[in-house]
């Protein structure tokens, strides 16, 4: 049913095509941009921004977010910063370097023109938070500080104490609320989307519920835009919040949008250790720390003294022995790799021996405690509060958690998913980070689709539609999406079994971790591709959702977590499928004798976009294959 | 540990509700206090009862979603904690522990531990912003900003808008939020052109839902973030300023 997939890449050579094409695209004047409706789901860095920009440009937009206010969403949490090619710094930066850094960081499984956009798009990003009162950090003399980020030689990472996500994110909150005060925008907080609404192949609509009353609305649009994130709690555990969920993008794959690389998950290096089984999530230490803390475990695997005890020539500072180049900064699939080495030769540190040491001591000595602790002292105080272990005495403990998701519905340049009229934008996108993300562009992407790419590949796609009404919300497709949506609460909330959704929760996390996390092969797969089935069945038969009141979380969650049971298992065929090592997907069965991630490029140098086939059936795999002009493909080397 | 928990139980909007009493055996001191109410959910789902409904998301201090009074105090014992990070060590083994929503007519309950905290957004609505429509924007380096004053305002941006400091206020006055709110704009270059409007706007707009600040101080205690009320004195100058000022004149200052 879908035929070739057209990327739409604009012609030209890589450094014109989109300012050419910002030209050839199609436009819709300011006087008819009222007459067109557009529905935002989300409101991350991709849908504040997204919505802002539309709503001064003059269109009607309509934002839904689950949160109780839009300021809430995970983007918040994000620490380390934002990477743009300003070259502030005078080190060698520019925007042909940031995006061969990104290519090549994702490890060459990205669409080329989309990241070349991305890095030129990122000096206006920074211009336009500061423009909004970002408090980025300064210099004594006024100008913007910069740090560095792994995966980079340069310094050109913009940052506000380790809390830049929260800052960009009020930045463009706020200029969300200016156009909900001048009523071009129509908040509506605490509104979950449950389905997407296509008609003649065409997004339409949404269907809404609220979370407080429990009532269920249609909302019907010219066109529909995704700002949803990632999936990363398919893992149960990460880095991610707790109501951080892949309802939106799944609901709308199942209505007819592509899944793209799904198996591209990111490991974070820098995360606090479990403690125990009541973990409910991990806690993410910003990868700036690796500016200045060195990563390092005792050469001894029974080490039984205090860090502090442990002389130098009894430490493996591993990752600067084997990468001196880059060091403790090279990108994070690799650095989680490594750590996850250690760990597994028993090297462990810890009471449960499952993390290594990030030491500042050396940069102590160098630049005193207090720039230390002015630098990262909100990471320090998290620390703390968590283990009841001060940092700037001893040195923290990290083990790997995931923390993002690369993959994501499908995209063309225009960022239009294969439904016309469905956009797609941020983290819940595909295209711009390949196989794995660098450290300051997930900010970097997201503010960059949603300030200054789709207001002008949406007018591309609205021009051709000026005249036409929405769908009315009598139409039969909304009925059907409906009733879809309110069978499946009934269902959900009849199962009447002893289970509960956390429980259910948990377990396929496991599955995940165990054989679909930071080392992958194909008999873990395929037992993941049995496990996962069966604990859906189990899901549906024993499942028990307490509550009979309009607001309750038990069923929010039930929802969401019934979606991630299918998600999982694409997750798994995606990643049997695809049978190399290529940044966050490592197959053990395709290494270097180094044990580095060996890349097959002859046979896997495409996206691979998944169509639904149902519930427990095998999807259709669709192939957009992946070109390079601009970029030399090699062996991804950090030494 | 084993703690006894006292909560608010509350079905919706406009019933009434009660504190019930929970026995919560079996509690790591590593569990933060959310995940303490994990257990306790669990346990009640397995029993058949509702579990208790309060807010959470990032579980890191940031996103500003949770927040209980526990034991009388906002987001608990802890000094410059979020609920979601302090940790059952804190409490003594055998201690009981009671927990309610936050206290505050402008924020109506809407189910047992969760409120409606959306006269936030109003005020922020009302003028928590710099006009900057987006691709207008200079050269980021164009302006400079001396480290003090980005620091000062980071320091008020740093605001999760968790409510905790009108759930600890007597008065149940919104001052240090919208404080915050104003000066992190306020304090930088680029917020200057609007600075008189926006704070008339968000202080008259905060003056619609909350209670009047008496200095009590009580709020600067309970904020998760260390937000100081320095900010509130450095609002109440802006606002009086706001009153007299020529805003023709602006830009002789």
């Amino acid at each position: 049913m879908i035929g070739s997939l057209d990327s739409n890449v604009p012609p030209g050579s890589m450094g014109d095509k989109w300012t050419q094409h910002k030209f050839d695209m199609k436009l819709v004047a300011p006087g008819n941009r009222r007459r067109f409706d557009v529905i935002v789901i989300g409101s991350g860095l991709a849908g504040a921004s997204a919505a802002a920009t539309l709503g001064e440009q003059g269109y009607n937009v309509k934002v839904f977010t689950y949160h109780d206010t839009p300021r809430r969403a995970h983007s918040i949490a994000a620490q380390g910063g934002i990477n743009a090619a300003k070259n502030y710094k005078s080190d060698g930066d520019s925007v042909h370097r940031l995006f061969y850094d990104t290519v090549k960081g994702g490890d060459f499984r990205s669409r080329e023109a989309n990241v070349h956009r991305l890095a030129e798009v990122s000096l206006d990003i920074v211009d336009q938070s500061v423009a909004q009162g970002v408090p980025f950090a300064r210099e004594y003399g006024g100008l913007l500080e910069n740090r560095s980020f792994g995966g980079a030689q340069v310094s050109r990472t913009f940052y506000a104490r380790g809390q830049t996500g929260q800052q960009l994110l009020l930045g463009a909150y706020q200029q969300m609320m200016n156009q909900v005060h001048a009523g071009s925008i129509q908040l509506h907080t605490r509104s979950e989307m449950l389905d997407l609404v296509v008609k003649d192949g065409a997004a339409c609509g949404v269907i809404v519920r609220d979370l407080v009353t429990g009532d269920v609305t249609r909302h019907s649009a010219h066109a529909v835009l995704l700002c949803t994130g990632g999936y990363g709690n398919v893992f149960y555990l990460s880095t991610n919040a707790k109501y951080s969920n892949a309802s939106a993008t799944w609901r709308a794959h199942r209505r007819g949008a592509l899944f793209a690389n799904p198996c591209f998950t990111q490991i974070h290096p820098t995360c606090i250790p479990a403690s125990d089984e009541f973990q409910s999530k991990l806690t993410l230490m910003s990868e700036s720390l690796r500016n200045d803390g060195r990563i390092w475990v005792p050469t001894n695997p029974d080490e039984t003294r205090s860090p502090d005890l442990i002389p130098e020539d009894e430490r493996d500072y591993f990752l600067e022995r084997k990468y001196p180049s880059f060091g403790n900064l090279v990108p994070r699939d690799v650095a989680s790799r490594n750590a996850k080495t250690m760990v597994d030769e028993g090297k462990g540190v810890g009471p449960l021996k499952n993390g290594v040491y990030l030491d500042f001591a050396e940069a102590r000595d160098r630049i005193g405690a207090s720039t230390v602790y002015e630098r990262y002292s909100n990471l320090f105080d998290m620390y703390q509060r968590i283990t009841d272990e001060d940092p700037t005495k001893v040195p923290m403990r990290i083990y790997p958690a995931v923390h993002y998701t690369m993959g994501g519905l499908w995209v063309d340049y225009h960022l239009m998913s294969n439904v016309p009229g469905l956009f797609v934008l941020g983290e819940a996108n595909f295209s711009d980070h390949g196989a794995n993300r660098l450290g300051a562009s997930a900010l970097m992407q997201g503010l960059a689709d949603g300030y200054f790419v789709i207001s002008y590949t949406l007018a591309n796609y609205l021009a051709d539609h000026l005249g036409n009404q929405p769908v009315p919300l009598d139409d039969p497709v909304f009925n059907e999406a409906q009733q879809s949506v309110d069978d499946r609460m009934k269902r959900l909330l009849s199962i009447g079994g002893t289970k509960s959704v956390d429980h259910y929760h948990r377990e396929l996390g496991k599955i995940m971790w165990t054989y679909c996390g930071m080392a992958r092969d194909k008999a873990g797969l395929e037992t993941a591709l049995r496990e996962i089935p069966a604990l859906r069945e189990d899901f549906w038969l024993n499942l028990r959702v307490l509550g009979d009141g309009p607001m309750n979380q038990s069923l929010e969650r039930a929802g969401r977590v019934a979606d991630l049971l299918e998600l999982g298992e694409l997750m798994v065929r995606d990643a049997l499928d695809r049978e190399e090592s290529c940044g966050g997907h490592f197959r053990e069965e395709s290494q270097t004798p180094e044990g580095e991630a060996l890349r097959r490029d002859d046979e896997y140098s495409y996206v691979a976009a998944w169509e639904w086939g149902g519930v427990g059936a095998a999807p259709q795999l669709h192939k957009e294959p992946l070109t390079f002009d601009s970029v030399h493909l090699s062996q991804r080397s950090y030494k | 540990m084993h703690v006894k928990l006292h909560v608010w139980r509350q079905a919706g909007p406009t019933t009434p509700g009660t504190m019930e009493t929970y026995d919560a055996p079996g509690i790591s001191e590593e569990m933060s206090f959310l995940e303490m109410l994990d257990v306790v959910n669990e346990r009640l789902n397995a029993d058949g009862q509702e579990p208790i409904a309060f807010e959470h998301d990032c579980r890191e201090g940031i996103c500003g979603s949770c927040g209980m009074m526990i034991n009388g105090q906002a987001h608990g014992p802890q000094r410059g904690t979020a609920t979601c990070q302090l940790h059952m060590r804190k409490f003594q083994d055998g201690a009981e522990i009671f927990i309610e929503p936050w206290r505050a007519a402008a924020f109506p309950v809407l189910k047992d531990l969760i409120v409606d905290r959306s006269a936030f957004d109003r005020i922020v609505e009302s003028g928590g912003y710099i006009t900057a429509p987006t691709g207008a924007a200079p050269d980021a380096n164009l302006t400079l900003i001396p480290k003090e004053v980005a620091d000062a305002a980071m320091d008020a941006a740093a605001c999760i808008g968790c409510g905790a400091c009108v759930a600890a206020c007597p008065n149940s006055a919104g001052q240090l939020f919208t404080a915050a709110k104003i000066n992190h704009l306020n304090l930088l270059p680029q917020g200057q052109a609007e600075r008189y409007t926006r704070v008339q706007k968000m202080v008259d707009t905060m003056e619609e839902f909350f209670g009047s600040c008496t200095n009590h101080g009580e709020c600067q205690e309970a904020c998760p973030k260390d937000i100081s009320i320095d900010f509130i004195a450095y609002m109440n100058r802006d606002y009086v300023k706001a009153q007299l000022k020529n805003r023709k004149l602006l830009s002789q200052d």
